[in-house]
């Protein structure tokens, strides 16, 4: 099996990206003749002369306007090992597609047009390299030919931009004068350039070292989902998710962030394989536990001594890719590993010009392409690290509406501050628990919650479930939830919070079926656990007017149920209780 | 951690983000080695299991044996397949010799643009070999795909989770962000997104992996003794076989490694037109 190596290609527009990659496409022989002479007929076709940049030019825009629009993969086969090279767009329209291409790479190399300089996006790509951790960077000052390979000018451009990226920490490995057109110091030593004695590209690209599995460092294996395919006859509660640092294995003492749950890992689940002994860094995986204990994705599991940090206020460096500027109050969505959750802007410190590395203070927005030092105050809390503790739990991207938006990395957490002080409260039962109570009572305490449409037919359902379960000597509490503010719930999950929770747990703990409507989400998750710490073992079924229960065979703990809005309320009613009287029974 | 391993955490990542994030999610499967190695990929994930549908769409011009394979696959890991077809374009005569960029845009791009939305009649294949029709027709938002960046240049540029508009279309001169594995997983209502498992795997690693997991491939990949192959796999009339003599996976591997012909040589349609595959792409072809 030979090893795989990513490397972008990155720098100003125009400075010969992508008559690079096909150089060293077409010097390693990696492509297929056919291919060059399809493009040869279309150059001819349309009166150009020949463009190596148009192997990976592949789009039709692309080859009209001769740029790169968005970063293209191509692989060819080295020496020792294959390469992936990421074809980045320079202009600065397409920095989003740079920061993806550049996001999946291990290592770069920033491309400076010898006749042009350092231009501003050399200095831009070079600090959002310095901002997504790509530290293996080899700098090509390209078509060399126009400057008739100067040693001068190259030694000028080099110590510029050599001095520009010690600022940010990063320092190449190599700068290399090349002509790509002609292929001078890309895979064959220049004859033209005798002074320089370094590597050629493929050298340096053979000399980028492959960054270890980072096994030995703390585990993470932030939560991505939990299964129970019990319909399909399968028993077992599995965590899933990728393990991004560390390693584990059966018998593992472990805690969930931020809840703090600890339990121990019982097996190694594994489809068509052996039960495997171990797991490390970057696979992916599934677990099933001692304990049933209730986690939910976004949650971060790790060995008990080394849990991560536990914060609703996070100290971030962030890149902006939005069309809307960034704005201080504003509330985005943000996701970090698993985690999924609404924040506000707090604090905006200072935002730095990516290309001059000049900052201000004392701004309300951060405008596209601008990097920033922000606070952001999260709804609920997250479990995260920061960026020089761990790599992939400390990055995370904030969400405008439908569109990714942006991009940062956790440099600090602050102490967390609770919006809700009632959320601090904490009661403790009598005696006679729940399970006395159901014991008693000969039904279990069942949570129904009905997510209401427009027409409110849901509340006439909950009215008649509950006269009906009152009616067979069932103890049941219906309630109905609503709010004005509906609006300002925005993009964000209705969630049972606070004093709503603190009463339906009273309810549920005193052995009641509790009938809760709250008004239809359209966007809240369908398949979403609604939680609910301290009430893990009490079955919650959660129903709405609308198409396909289809996704609820695989979830843990909440059943679904969507009825027909069509359909007869004596239908509607009985399609519930049918499936309700399964939990009311359940051991 | 080799490379297939890497390559393999990534895609089962993909898939359980998948599964978390779509209501109505189904997967093309078009009976071919990538697809198939992408379903196996998801019985991985999810533990033996696939939890949702399988998409296939049939122009009634695909090789006979393919329709065979997956109709018994069906039965043995206990799959879930819809398919559909351009009906009125079938029964009107469609057909390659109408041009061969025209037929793909009916019988495949057209025919799963009804099947995913729900206009077009859905089949339900039945673990008893017949067919019925599937009564739910709710509009699939979530459609894992299985493309490869090395196919050809516009799969190149994709993401591994690509937003398509109201009419199917992809608009890849301004594609999303996608870093760090966040992936696009909000969209507007009417729009839907394609997911790509496999987007990161050459045709070499598919070789690689179907050899290390023992995965049973339709077996017009090998050459049956006539010293013809399929390399890759579509409809009869488009699609021509190869000349080798590859008998297992191990042969194709050795193959491979020697030849730059480019996988998709031998579809015609391809040929038509120097940007033929974007211009099908954008059109919401997979």
């Amino acid at each position: 099996m030979r090893e795989q190596m990513n490397i972008v290609i990155v720098g100003h527009v125009d400075h010969g990206k992508s008559t690079l990659v096909g150089r060293l496409l077409a010097d390693t022989h990696a492509i297929d003749p056919a291919k060059i002479i399809k493009i040869r007929n279309l150059c001819d076709q349309q009166g150009k002369a020949f463009e190596l940049s148009f192997l990976l030019d592949a789009l039709e825009a692309e080859q009209a306007q001769g740029i790169t629009i968005d970063s293209a993969r191509c692989f060819f086969p080295g020496e020792t090992r294959d390469y992936l090279i990421i074809d980045a767009p320079g202009h600065i329209e397409f920095l989003k597609n740079m920061i993806t291409g550049a996001a999946r790479a291990e290592a770069a190399i920033l491309l400076i047009d010898a006749a042009e300089g350092v231009r501003e996006n050399s200095r831009r790509h070079g600090y959002l390299l310095s901002l997504l951790g790509i530290r293996q960077i080899v700098v090509v000052v390209s078509k060399m030919d126009r400057v008739g390979f100067s040693a001068e000018t190259f030694t000028q451009i080099c110590d510029e931009y050599r001095a520009f990226l010690a600022q940010l920490d990063v320092f190449p490995a190599a700068f290399i004068p090349v002509s790509a057109m002609d292929g001078d110091n890309v895979v064959t030593r220049s004859e033209r350039a005798l002074w320089y004695e370094g590597p050629t590209v493929l050298e340096a690209m053979d000399g980028f070292r492959k960054a270890p599995q980072p096994e030995d460092l703390p585990l993470r294996l932030p939560v991505q989902d939990v299964y129970r395919f019990n319909r399909l006859g399968d028993d077992r509660r599995i965590i899933a998710g990728r393990v991004t640092q560390g390693s584990l294995r059966p018998g593992d003492e472990v805690v969930f962030s931020p809840s703090g749950k600890r339990t121990r890992i019982l097996r190694i689940e594994a489809f068509s394989a052996l039960e495997p002994e171990s797991v490390g860094a970057g696979r992916s995986t599934g677990l099933t536990m001692t304990e049933e204990i209730y986690v939910q994705r976004g949650d971060v599991m790790a060995h008990v001594d080394s849990a991560p940090r536990v914060s609703n206020r996070l100290e971030a460096n962030v890149f902006w890719l939005g069309r809307q500027p960034l704005r201080l109050g504003k509330t985005y969505k943000l996701k970090l590993a698993t985690y999924s959750g609404l924040c506000e802007v707090e604090e905006i410190r200072k935002v730095v010009d990516a290309s001059e590395l000049s900052s201000s203070t004392g701004r309300e927005r951060v405008e596209r392409h601008e990097v920033a030092e922000v606070v952001l105050r999260l709804r609920r809390p997250l479990a995260c690290d920061l960026s020089h503790e761990a790599t992939d739990t400390s990055r995370f991207v904030l969400v405008d509406g439908y569109d990714l938006a942006g991009g940062g990395i956790v440099r600090g957490v602050l102490e967390t501050q609770d919006d809700d002080p009632l959320a601090k409260w904490t009661t403790e039962a009598g005696d006679i628990d729940r399970p006395l109570r159901e014991q008693k009572r000969g039904h279990r305490a069942v949570l129904l919650i009905i997510h209401d449409d427009l027409e409110r037919t849901g509340q006439a359902l909950a009215a008649a479930l509950e006269e009906s379960l009152w009616g067979h000597h069932h103890e049941v509490f219906r309630l109905a939830f609503a709010s004005d503010d509906l609006h300002k719930l925005g993009g964000g999950r209705l969630e049972l919070r606070s004093t709503s929770y603190a009463v339906v747990a009273t309810l549920l703990n005193a052995g009641q079926i509790v009938i809760a409507t709250v008004p239809w989400a359209d966007d809240f998750t369908h398949h979403e656990s609604l939680g609910l710490p301290g009430l893990e073992m009490v079955p919650k079924l959660q129903v709405r007017f609308g198409p396909d229960d289809r996704l609820s065979d695989g979830r843990l703990s909440d059943d679904h149920l969507s009825l027909d809005p069509a359909a007869e309320p004596r239908a509607q009613h009985d399609a519930v209780k049918r499936r309700l009287s399964e939990h009311l029974r359940s051991a | 951690m080799d490379n297939l391993d890497r390559l393999e955490a990534q895609s089962v990542y993909i898939l359980r983000e998948a599964y978390k994030n779509f209501k109505n999610l189904c997967m093309l499967w078009s009976i071919g080695k990538d697809s198939t190695v992408m379903l196996w990929l998801a019985r991985k994930a999810f533990f033996g299991h696939v939890p949702f549908p399988l998409v296939h769409i049939d122009t009634s011009y695909k090789i006979q044996s393919m329709v065979e394979y997956r109709d018994r696959m069906v039965k043995e890991w206990n799959l879930s397949i819809i398919f559909g077809q351009n009906e009125a374009a079938l029964a009107e005569g469609m057909n390659h010799q109408r041009g061969r960029l025209n037929c793909c845009a009916s019988l495949k791009t057209q025919a799963l643009k009804s099947t995913l939305d729900g206009t077009g009649t859905r089949y339900r294949v039945m673990p008893d070999g017949t067919y019925t029709i599937e009564p739910n027709k709710e509009p699939y938002t979530g459609v894992i795909v299985g493309a490869r960046g090395d196919e050809e240049g516009s799969r190149s540029k994709e993401r591994y989770f690509s937003p398509r508009g109201v009419d199917n279309d992809w608009n890849l001169d301004d594609q999303p962000p996608e870093l760090w594995n966040q992936f696009k997983t909000d969209f507007a209502p009417g729009t839907h997104i394609r997911i790509h498992p496999i987007l990161d795997w050459s045709e070499i690693n598919i070789w690689e992996y179907i050899e290390r997991e023992g995965i049973p491939i339709i077996p017009l990949y090998f050459d049956q003794g006539d010293g013809r192959r399929y390399r890759s796999i579509g409809c009869a009339p488009c699609t021509s076989s190869v000349a080798s003599c590859a008998k297992t996976t191990e042969d194709i591997l050795v193959e491979l490694r020697n030849t730059n012909v480019a996988e998709r040589a031998g579809r015609a349609q391809d040929q038509e037109d120097p940007h033929a595959m974007e211009k099908l792409r954008r059109d919401g072809y997979m």
